[in-house]
């Protein structure tokens, strides 16, 4: 016979039930405290509890395409910078073609990873109905169309350049729409730490005149790195930004670690604290060692282990960010304070016993 | 026209939940589940994309001889009905990249729901946590004002139903200066420890529907310094400005070591 799911009595299950009778009829009352709900005890009503430890603020709702978006966005937006410096500055043609398709394939995903989020992905178009300068979200939005447009015109007009077509006016397009994305891809970088930052969530707000430096270097670190991956790791200029990037990385790890409160937990503790670490391990410290190292010994192995170690810690950042944002909004006790980024004081035991008397007296 | 408000009368409450069935059945909302939470009589917690009125009972520590309460040291209950702030200046819609939120023409704060494409960024920039995305729709949602009622010159759906005039309903400036008149009466009888609920100190600069209760509003969940995130944005830009104009010299000069 197929029972429909519930418990199968057993030894243990029947002890039990037998001593709850033997208490009961022995002293007229049974001790025990039942099932405990899930989470309990809870904490009560309280002016530093808040309404039974439930969070006031609403967790972030994006999924793992928004940091994912964050990740790829800056990586494209970075790459619009170097094609654009790197075609007017340098000889290298190979590095300018890979650029401009990095940025231009990023731009496309981007565009296909933020507009799978929305809960309406039909409305993407909505985003485009107003120009919002008070808003992340449409500057965002209106940044990443124009970026789009560019970047994707620019490698174009480069494929075709390759080819020999007509190549005046096609160099006057690849440097005209180039400038454009390069100017968009500098916002296209850094301005998701603006759009994270500028928000309720106390970790975030907290960081929001760092957010988007930090960013913008992880950006750099990574596309960075990925074109040495394809092929150009012996390109002088490329290691030279991979160094100042992990460079600021590494400040930006200490900036993290050196200050710890509560507001500042989540990217020190637990899961979140967990991934931003790593994260911040493999985008700062681990490449610029081993760059290091190969400018004193001159393996490539090393570069390109440095090069792989950005790329995992710029998206593992992105992440980290994200799920220690949901990690500040679910703890009730931050927004109940007098401000959000106050750090915490600590009662003292003797503080404490004086309100006691205070308030017995 | 005039603007609207809502003053909530925590001192009124019953905690008889008219103004959640009210709001449900007049807005069609669905149901939250059937869970108990633990938290006293309280199963809906909080609002969401499903409930735009949320009764908080808070349970406060005995006091003996209150309300009856002389042998045993039973639990006092204060109840609070809590609702959309429709904020002076409001976060969700400061932050709403498509023009979806919108201010109506009474002050409330209203979500079009042919225009919201679910990007959820109200939901990170409402100080009060109030605003949700409803998943399986993919819209966020939060309460109305019931703007529908009140262009047909009605009450919203909750203070229509509220048995004792917890909710109270009607021009903002005469709320505000009812609240101080409660607040007199109150301490008359005896009663010094009740507050009005009403954040112009802050960047929010008021809100439209107030809250009158006993005690600390933070024991209510209400932020003691609601702040729009707009305020951060300022610090924010700076910043990127910063890291475009950094990157930029940075690439420039790496590659002008290159040039060939
Ligand atoms: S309380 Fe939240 S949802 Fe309501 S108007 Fe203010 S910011 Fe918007």
């Amino acid at each position: 016979m197929s029972h429909t799911g519930g418990r199968v009595p057993d030894y243990e299950s029947e002890r039990r039930l037998a001593e709850l009778r033997q208490t009961a009829s022995q002293t007229g009352r049974v001790e025990g405290k039942g099932v405990a709900v899930q989470g309990a005890p809870f904490p009560q009503a309280s002016p530093a509890d808040g309404y039974y430890g439930i969070p006031l603020l609403k967790e972030p709702q994006w999924k793992k395409e928004v940091p994912l978006y964050f990740f790829v966005g800056g990586a494209a937006g970075a790459s619009a910078i170097i094609a654009s410096s790197a075609g007017w500055l340098s000889a290298d043609r190979d590095l300018v073609r890979k650029a401009r398709w990095i940025a231009a394939a990023g731009s496309v995903l981007s565009a296909a990873l933020l507009t799978k989020d929305l809960g309406v992905p039909s409305r993407f178009i909505n985003m485009l109905r107003v120009f919002k300068p008070q808003s992340p979200m449409s500057m965002g939005a209106w940044t990443l169309t124009v970026f789009s447009a560019s970047s994707v015109s620019a490698a174009l007009a480069n494929f075709l350049r390759a080819k020999e077509l007509s190549a005046g006016p096609l160099i006057l397009l690849e440097n005209g729409s180039g400038m454009l994305a390069a100017a968009s891809g500098l916002i296209m970088s850094s301005y998701t730490g603006v759009l994270i930052g500028a928000t309720v969530v106390p970790v975030w707000n907290r960081h929001v005149g760092t957010l988007p430096m930090h960013f913008a270097a992880s950006g750099l670190n990574s596309v960075v790195s990925i074109l040495e991956l394809m092929g150009h790791e012996d390109n002088r200029a490329l290691n030279r930004l991979a160094l100042a990037a992990s460079a600021y990385e590494v400040a930006q790890g200490v900036a993290i670690e050196s200050k710890r409160d509560r507001v500042n937990r989540p990217l020190q503790k637990g899961a979140s604290g967990f991934i931003v670490r790593i994260g911040g391990l493999l985008s700062g410290p681990a490449p610029l060692a081993l760059r290091i190292a190969y400018a004193v010994t001159g393996n490539k192995k090393l570069r390109r282990a440095a090069a792989v170690s950005s790329i995992a810690g710029s998206l593992l950042t992105r992440f980290g960010w994200m799920s220690a944002g949901k990690a500040s909004a679910k703890d009730y006790a931050l927004p109940l304070r007098p401000t959000y980024s106050k750090p915490e004081a600590p009662i003292k035991l003797h503080e404490r016993q004086d309100r006691a008397i205070k308030t017995s007296a | 026209m005039t603007t609207t408000g809502f003053l909530t009368d925590s001192t009124l409450c019953i905690g008889c939940k008219a103004c959640e069935v009210a709001c449900k059945e007049w807005n069609q909302l669905p149901d939250d589940g059937y869970e108990w939470s633990g938290h006293s009589y309280d199963n809906t917690q909080a609002l969401g994309h499903s409930t735009w009125r949320h009764v908080k009972f808070v349970e406060d520590t005995p006091e003996p001889a209150v309300g009856g309460n002389l042998g045993e040291q039973l639990p006092a209950w204060s109840f609070s009905s809590d609702v959309c702030k429709h904020c002076e200046v409001a976060g969700c819609l400061e932050a709403c990249p498509t023009g979806a939120i919108v201010r109506m023409e009474f002050g409330a704060v209203f979500i079009q729901p042919d225009i919201c494409n679910g990007c959820s960024y109200c939901v990170v920039s409402c100080p009060f946590g109030v605003v949700q995305r409803n998943e399986e729709d993919g819209r966020a949602f939060k309460c109305t004002f019931c703007s529908d009622r009140q262009r047909a010159g009605l009450k919203p759906a909750c203070a229509q139903a509220c048995p004792t005039e917890s909710i109270r309903f009607g021009p903002l400036d005469e709320l505000r200066d009812q609240a101080q008149d409660r607040l007199k009466k109150l301490a008359a009888r005896g009663i010094e420890d009740a507050v009005i609920y009403d954040p112009t100190e802050t960047s929010v600069e008021g809100i439209h529907a107030l809250f009158l209760m006993r005690g600390d509003p933070r024991t209510y969940n209400l932020p003691q310094q609601p702040e729009v995130p707009t305020i951060y944005q300022k610090k924010g830009w700076t910043s990127a400005v910063i890291a475009a104009g950094s990157m930029l010299a940075l690439a420039l000069l790496s590659f002008l070591g290159e040039s060939k």
